[in-house]
């Protein structure tokens, strides 16, 4: 890693000129960098191997995944190279035993509306804090700090009841946790998008309504445009939180629309036959989060900096 | 979000007023377009208001038709999907459109002074249903025996504050407090500091590579961590990474997870948390330190300031309120784990934590009080972080 970071560094073409020319000598090896800042390497050694406490676990998982039962439960994924026992079967076995393939779709609509809806409902709160002024403002949003805080587990029994036979009878099925995580995450979302909305240039808003449009006008053509980079950061996160959830799931899904996650858990908790499927099963459970979260990375990365998330 | 900016473009093309309901055009023709701006425009009320309940009417009973009627959709749980999507999206742009318009035809002042409620309404009008409306509910099962049929006075907490379960799980839960939001904070410092210091391509890599596990689950993550921590007798091969170092060093096989001296099967459970949040706290902490301004660390360094005491007494300080920030959200994490206990040991080797164990009593012991009860003592010992919370949100927006 150490290798590939270095080469790297001196890979990279003409830098800008560096201002950091009066960092300290002790920390200089081997001159400096492209962009012309010294090299540190306590830095570059402190980093590799943080880099690889991070990815050991998983590369151990990813490598589990590929070997039959018997090498996985006999000799340890390190020396996978030599014991051999390449198998792709637990991959198959996780989509036709374990039926992997329907809690994937079950997950994704999950996913979507309980990652989209939310957000039409927060944006009009946010623009309301950000660009009126009324009474109880500040008491109002005060309530959604502190929201925030509240556990959700507070609401658990009063809504298993609520949306069970004796109630609206719509547990077990997808609209009770698109219900759900719409609720839940509406605090964190109003939060998240009054708090980027509040950093948008108020001139804009006067002159949108010397020009006489209404506030709903002023809302979907100026204010949703200037606002994508914190929907964004906001729609990942609420999308890695719901894919990932396995509380809300577990308790108000039937077995039949149950989530990759509680597909995951099951597993988990099998014992002896089965067990070899687990983490290919795992490792499903994660591919669509990563290449979400990787792909869209840099929004998210932009949404939590631009004063989104920091209080 | 799409969905809703196609709708607006379309709506907003045909000239508000335009396609209404037959029956209010007679009511149009005896207002009249008002020239007052602040006069009242019954048309407006009229239509806004029957929007608002048609709207209503419609998405709740579609939303229930999807539980009770999944025939209509041919059974298929995609076209279920889809069809929630477009009757989410499209009834809260049109909820609100309607809502706009009734708001609108009150008189100026009213209409003005109504506005932003219209906005909030929809939105508090869930986490009321949603959050406030079950809180109040639970606490009011706090008081209440096994199947909520009679109330027991304070007799759900006195037993629940007496069981050694309880007792072992808050003490778990102080350890966690304790341990991961500080550690996770730490690591998150260390790795903003170090990366910034490499080389562009090695900085935004070994972020990545950092970061990666917030997309991972907690159950996912478990099952990863599970595999490290695994136990083989010593006649066998080790397969767990943890036994294999362990036993490289000269030691004895452990069951890690069942080992409760020092917490040990707590903290490597910590550990894993730990894992999933130091990218989260990394992340922010390095844009506060790279949004510190170059002067300030100039002056330190040219009044002599070794690059160890420029950090402590110039970076730290100024990005305190991230610190702060990040530590928060982590405490509060931290106070509803769950899913890794839950999954790893199920509170088994006094591991037990409060969430947890409310789960417990809830589905596998059938005492819905004592779990009210278990809730209710969570929420109390979430107000201080409350509390804080609220005021540093109060001082940073003073700073804003």
């Amino acid at each position: 890693m150490s290798d590939q970071t270095t080469a790297a560094a001196d890979a990279m073409a003409a830098g800008s000129a560096g201002v950091d020319d009066t960092e300290p000598k002790r920390l200089r090896v081997r001159g400096i960098m492209a962009d012309g800042r010294p090299r540190s390497l306590t830095a570059i050694i402190t980093m590799t191997v943080l880099c690889v406490l991070w990815t050991v676990p998983t590369i151990g998982l990813l490598i589990t995944s590929v070997r039959d039962r018997d090498s996985q439960a006999e000799t340890g994924w390190w020396t996978a190279l030599g014991t051999g026992g390449w198998t792709f079967d637990n991959y198959r076995g996780v989509f036709d035993r374990a039926e992997i393939g329907t809690a994937l779709l079950n997950s994704v609509i999950v996913a979507i509306p309980a990652t989209i809806i939310p957000i039409m409902f927060a944006a009009f709160a946010a623009y309301a804090f950000s660009f009126m002024d009324f009474r109880g403002k500040d008491i109002l949003f005060i309530t959604i700090v502190a929201v925030l805080v509240v556990p959700i587990q507070v609401a658990f029994q009063p809504l298993l009841n609520f949306f069970g036979p004796n109630g609206l009878g719509i547990s077990g099925q997808f609209i009770a946790v698109w219900i759900l995580h719409t609720g839940f995450g509406m605090p964190l979302a109003i939060y998240t998008l009054r708090n980027y909305m509040a950093t948008l240039p108020k001139t804009v808003i006067e002159s949108a309504k010397i020009d006489g449009a209404t506030h709903f006008q002023t809302f979907w053509r100026l204010i949703v445009p200037m606002s994508v980079p914190v929907i964004a950061a906001f729609a990942i996160l609420q999308y890695l939180w719901v894919w990932n959830d396995l509380l809300i799931a577990k308790l108000f899904l039937s077995t039949d629309n149950a989530t990759v996650i509680v597909k995951l858990q099951g597993l988990l908790g099998a014992q002896g036959q089965g067990t070899e499927l687990l983490p290919a099963g795992a490792f499903i459970s994660m591919v669509l989060p990563m290449v979400v979260f990787f792909t869209l990375q840099r929004f998210f990365v932009r949404g939590l900096t631009s004063g989104a998330v920091k209080g | 979000m799409t969905a809703g900016t196609g709708n607006t473009v379309d709506v907003e093309g045909a000239a508000p007023g335009e396609p209404l309901p037959p029956e209010d055009e007679t009511l149009n023709g005896g207002a009249g377009p008002s020239a007052d701006p602040d006069a009242a425009n019954p048309t407006k009320i009229l239509v806004g208001l029957v929007g608002m309940v048609v709207v209503g009417w419609f998405v709740a009973n579609a939303s229930l038709s999807f539980a009770y009627y999944p025939e209509w959709f041919a059974n298929s749980k995609i076209l279920i999907g889809l069809v929630a999507l477009a009757v989410g999206v499209g009834g809260a742009y049109f909820f609100f459109y309607f809502l706009n318009m009734l708001v609108e035809g009150l008189p100026g002042r009213l209409s003005r002074g109504l506005m932003p409620y219209a906005f909030l309404a929809p939105g508090y009008g869930l986490i009321a249903l949603m959050l406030l409306y079950p809180a109040i509910q639970t606490i009011n099962y706090s008081f209440a025996n096994a199947d909520a049929t009679e109330y027991v006075g304070l007799d759900n907490y006195r037993e629940v504050l007496g069981s050694d379960a309880f007792q072992s799980a808050i003490l778990n839960n102080i350890l966690w407090l304790i341990i991961v939001p500080a550690v996770t904070v730490l690591f998150g410092v260390i790795v903003a500091v170090l990366a910034d210091k490499l080389s562009t391509t090695g900085e935004k890599a070994s972020k990545s590579i950092i970061f990666l596990p917030m997309a991972i689950s907690f159950v996912g993550a478990s099952t990863i961590w599970l595999l490290v921590y695994q136990f083989d007798p010593a006649n066998e091969d080790a397969t767990g990474l943890l036994n294999a170092i362990w036993r490289g060093l000269g030691g004895d096989p452990q069951s890690w997870l069942q080992h409760s001296g020092v917490r040990l099967n707590s903290i490597l459970m910590m550990v894993i948390l730990i894992w999933l949040q130091v990218g989260f706290a990394m992340i922010l902490l390095s844009s506060a330190i790279k949004g510190v301004p170059e002067d300030t660390l100039e002056a330190a360094r040219i009044d002599g300031a070794s690059e160890l005491q420029i950090f402590f007494r110039v970076v730290i300080p100024q990005i305190k309120g991230t610190i702060i920030t990040v530590f928060i959200t982590v405490v509060i994490l931290v106070l509803k784990v769950f899913d890794i206990v839950y999954v790893l040991t199920d509170g088994r080797d006094k591991t037990q934590v409060i969430a947890n164990l409310f789960f417990a009593k809830l589905f596998r012991d059938s005492q819905s009080g004592q779990a009210s009860a278990i809730v209710v003592i969570l929420l109390i010992a979430v107000t201080p972080v409350l509390i804080y919370q609220v005021r540093h949100f109060r001082k940073e927006e003073l700073g804003r």
